[in-house]
């Protein structure tokens, strides 16, 4: 057993984390929301520049070839610096679908230039209030119809993989006549949702079927690492203000009410941390564990951010609820997180689903 | 990263596997049925002997003390696969295994490791601990049990005071010991560290009756107890240093046995709902379980990343308190969900419903985990200050010689 990222794998992280710091600080992502920005461009080509975005993508589409691990450690930069690039969208679910499901053609047509970052694409799975893994739009004879909504991302991505009626994923180009995007009002500021409107639009079918489990397990995983890394930044944001504001005489970190909150919130995140590389390990090495081990870092991701957006907003009291503060970032994206890809009762329910040995019957 | 065996690892858990296949079984305790704490301790020496005879005592211990020598990874293996039986390793092994054994490694002269060790590895001595106190628990460092050298000048000590929450103190052969020595010093500074014969006059153990209705725990009081000086472990006033050796082993080895959440699972499958199903078909329950066990999990992968600390010579510190805190609490939790989603007869059940027995206990033990071996509040601030960087308690007590405290 060695039950911890290899010295390359840890090399990538400080590799991401450097660049973010660099590129996305917190006064830029305030610039962003200012200007209502789709997203931070110059940092998805910085991104791309690095073979971050390729990183996951094989080497004959372009790709770097690596695995859920190393995807997982740039995602944990990304959650670490709520950084507002399309990465889940665009590489995670979307790319991945194509690898997963697509047709060689459609592979080949499409993951070099994913690779790239020439082309962004979105996941469209949502269609209004409910589960969020909904199929009521129809592919009929190379049409798409129906309503996609939210969909991240979709402003600026040239590509969407539908979810459509059957479990199907249909493959669609947004720029064209038969699609209708509508801005909508994003509660996560630094990534804007859109729904879509599909009237006939012009869609190819995906070969690969049932693969959405899979792709949705592989997410979720990522998205573990994406809450761990955001967790762990709010305990940081909170300890360092804790130890640097003085109260009663003494600094706020000092009190008992302020050591053992964030003492649980550490203890969260290492929990889920550590789901997240088994789940990592899982999607690599041992796909028959990957259900269970992804539903377990998705639950346990959820919590440790929970916790982490909230108290480092409540730790820094009057001064986190002004935009000035930098706590308002991941308190908003913590929501968008946490139902994304299905929310606790979803993963909850999956996982004493799938859970070896959970599958009990009544005596 | 790679979560399974390595070929090495794999051929070791191989050969304990076939040598507990062949040796376990005739040791293993009846499940379900309840036997005396004096067979149940001798069935342990038993075990231990086993253990010696085929070479798996002190896996990770020095070869030159006779141990194995091997690595942390190789120590869990073995764990793993022996917790495959139900063995008698209750604390009457691991006191002496897990405390005596370090402190006297680390602590002790040449003399008293060849005294010690080897017949501890094979059972022949057991050992308790004598350290909480009933004004002195999380606040250890504030014992009152005093030790004075006798005045007929053969250097030996005299131990008078009273020690509380000693397992197996009736049963077990010696006692690591911790005393005041000089009490016109700061707290921590005045302690000496004793290892000592339960036989010898004086000592009278009491069990406590606890709120489970069992006794495993008693109280030890020490009335002129005379011990030699060359039983004492450690300089005079380096006792708090021997403790730490003994606490840090506690919380490492914490939680060997545990009660996880998929019994309760079945537990939830086999109540009825009332409307033709299970209380597992719930949301409300299926997502208070599944959060318990993801959070459980979390932590066993978790510890795989300590260990893997440990076989690469880090030291995972404070980080180990985290196990045990998250552990305790959610035992506590998930038990009390139980017997929540059990209706009234959680309460109150029929004789032939060993589970909801077991749940019952469960919750009730389940206080003891919060306490023992670190209080949940204790194990938060250490996280606090030695994880998480953040500054130490206020103390009133500091550089304040013992003397001269309130209390």
């Amino acid at each position: 057993m060695n039950f911890d990222l290899s010295d390359e794998q840890k090399m990538l992280g400080e590799q991401a984390r450097a660049l973010l710091a660099d590129m996305s600080p917190y006064d830029r992502l305030r610039t962003l929301i200012d200007s209502d920005a789709e997203w931070d461009e110059p940092l998805w080509r910085a991104l791309a520049d690095m073979g971050f975005l390729g990183a996951a993508i094989p080497e004959e589409h372009g790709g770097l070839g690596l695995g859920s691990l190393d995807l997982g450690v740039i995602m944990e930069a990304l959650g670490a610096a709520n950084a507002a690039v399309p990465f889940m969208s665009s590489i995670v679910l979307a790319a991945e679908a194509i690898r997963l499901a697509g047709s060689e053609a459609q592979r080949a047509a499409w993951l070099p230039r994913l690779a790239s970052g020439e082309v962004v694409a979105t996941f469209a799975y949502a269609e209004g209030p409910g589960p969020v893994f909904a199929t009521g739009a129809t592919l009929k004879a190379s049409r798409l119809s129906g309503c996609k909504s939210p969909v991240a991302d979709a402003g600026i991505a040239d590509l969407a993989v539908v979810l459509v009626e059957g479990g199907h994923f249909a493959l669609v180009e947004l720029n064209q006549p038969g699609v209708k995007r509508t801005r909508l009002d994003s509660f996560d500021q630094l990534r804007p949702h859109y729904r879509i409107d599909f009237e006939g639009a012009a869609a190819e079918t995906m070969p690969g079927i049932f693969m959405l489990e899979r792709l949705v397990d592989q997410a979720a995983v990522q998205a573990a690492f994406e809450a761990v890394g955001a967790a762990d930044a709010c305990l940081r944001m909170a300890r360092d203000y804790a130890m640097d504001r003085q109260i009663f005489g003494r600094p706020l970190g000092g009190f008992q009410a302020i050591k053992h909150k964030l003492a649980d919130v550490a203890v969260a995140t290492e929990l889920a941390r550590s789901n997240a590389y088994y789940g990592g390990w899982a999607a690599e090495s041992s796909p028959d564990d990957l259900p269970a081990a992804a539903a377990a870092a998705r639950l346990s991701g959820i919590r440790c951010f929970e916790m982490a957006a909230r108290e480092n907003l409540q730790v820094h009291g009057g001064i986190g609820y002004t935009f000035e503060a930098n706590c308002h970032f991941y308190y908003r994206r913590e929501r968008m997180l946490a139902v994304h890809l299905g929310n606790r009762a979803f993963w909850a329910d999956r996982l004493l689903n799938v859970q070896p040995g959970s599958q009990v019957k009544a005596a | 990263m790679d979560f399974n065996d390595s070929p090495e690892e794999a051929a070791f858990r191989a050969e304990a596997r076939s040598w507990l296949a062949a040796n376990a079984p005739a040791h293993e305790l009846p499940v379900g049925v309840a036997i005396p704490d004096t067979e149940e301790a001798d069935r342990g020496r038993a075990w231990m002997r086993a253990l010696y005879a085929g070479g798996w005592s002190g896996l990770t211990f020095p070869k030159a003390l006779g141990g194995r020598g091997l690595s942390g990874i190789e120590a869990v293996i073995f764990a793993e696969e022996e917790g495959k039986y139900h063995l008698p390793k209750g604390p009457f092994v691991s006191i002496g295994t897990g405390m005596a054994l370090p402190v006297i490694a680390k602590h002790g002269t040449e003399e008293q490791k060849a005294r010690f060790i080897e017949p501890t590895l094979k059972g022949d001595i057991t050992w308790c601990q004598l350290f909480s106190e009933p004004a002195a628990g999380s606040d250890l460092a504030g014992l009152r049990t005093k030790a004075v050298r006798a005045d007929d000048g053969s250097g030996d000590w005299i131990v008078n005071g009273q020690k509380v929450w000693s397992s197996w103190a009736h049963l077990t052969d010696w006692g690591i010991l911790v005393v005041r020595t000089d009490p016109t010093v700061p707290k921590h500074k005045g302690l000496t560290f004793f290892v000592v014969d339960m036989k010898t006059p004086g000592i009278e153990t009491r069990p406590i009756r606890q709120i489970s209705g069992a006794s495993e725990f008693n109280e030890t009081f020490l009335t002129d107890v005379r011990i030699p000086d060359a039983n004492r472990l450690g300089a005079e006033g380096e006792g708090w240093a021997c403790c730490m050796t003994v606490l840090m082993g506690e919380r490492l080895g914490s939680g060997a046995h545990r009660s996880g959440v998929e019994p309760l699972l079945g537990y939830a499958a086999a109540t009825p709902d009332g409307r033709g199903g299970t209380m597992l078909d719930h949301s409300a329950i299926r997502q208070q379980l599944a959060e318990a066990l993801a959070e459980e999990q979390g932590e066993r992968f978790f510890q795989a990343r300590l260990r893997t600390m440990v076989s690469k010579g880090e030291n995972p510190g404070a980080l180990a308190a985290m196990v045990k805190l998250a552990y305790a609490s959610r035992y506590q939790r998930t038990n009390g969900l139980a017997l929540e989603l059990r209706g009234l007869a959680g309460i109150a059940a029929e004789a032939d419903d060993t589970a909801t027995g077991d749940v019952q206990y469960d919750y009730i033990y389940s206080t003891v985990m919060r306490i023992a071996g670190g209080a949940d509040e204790v194990l938060r601030n250490q996280i606090a200050e030695r994880v998480l960087g953040m500054p130490g308690e206020m103390r009133m007590d500091k550089d304040v010689p013992f003397e001269k405290l309130k209390g």
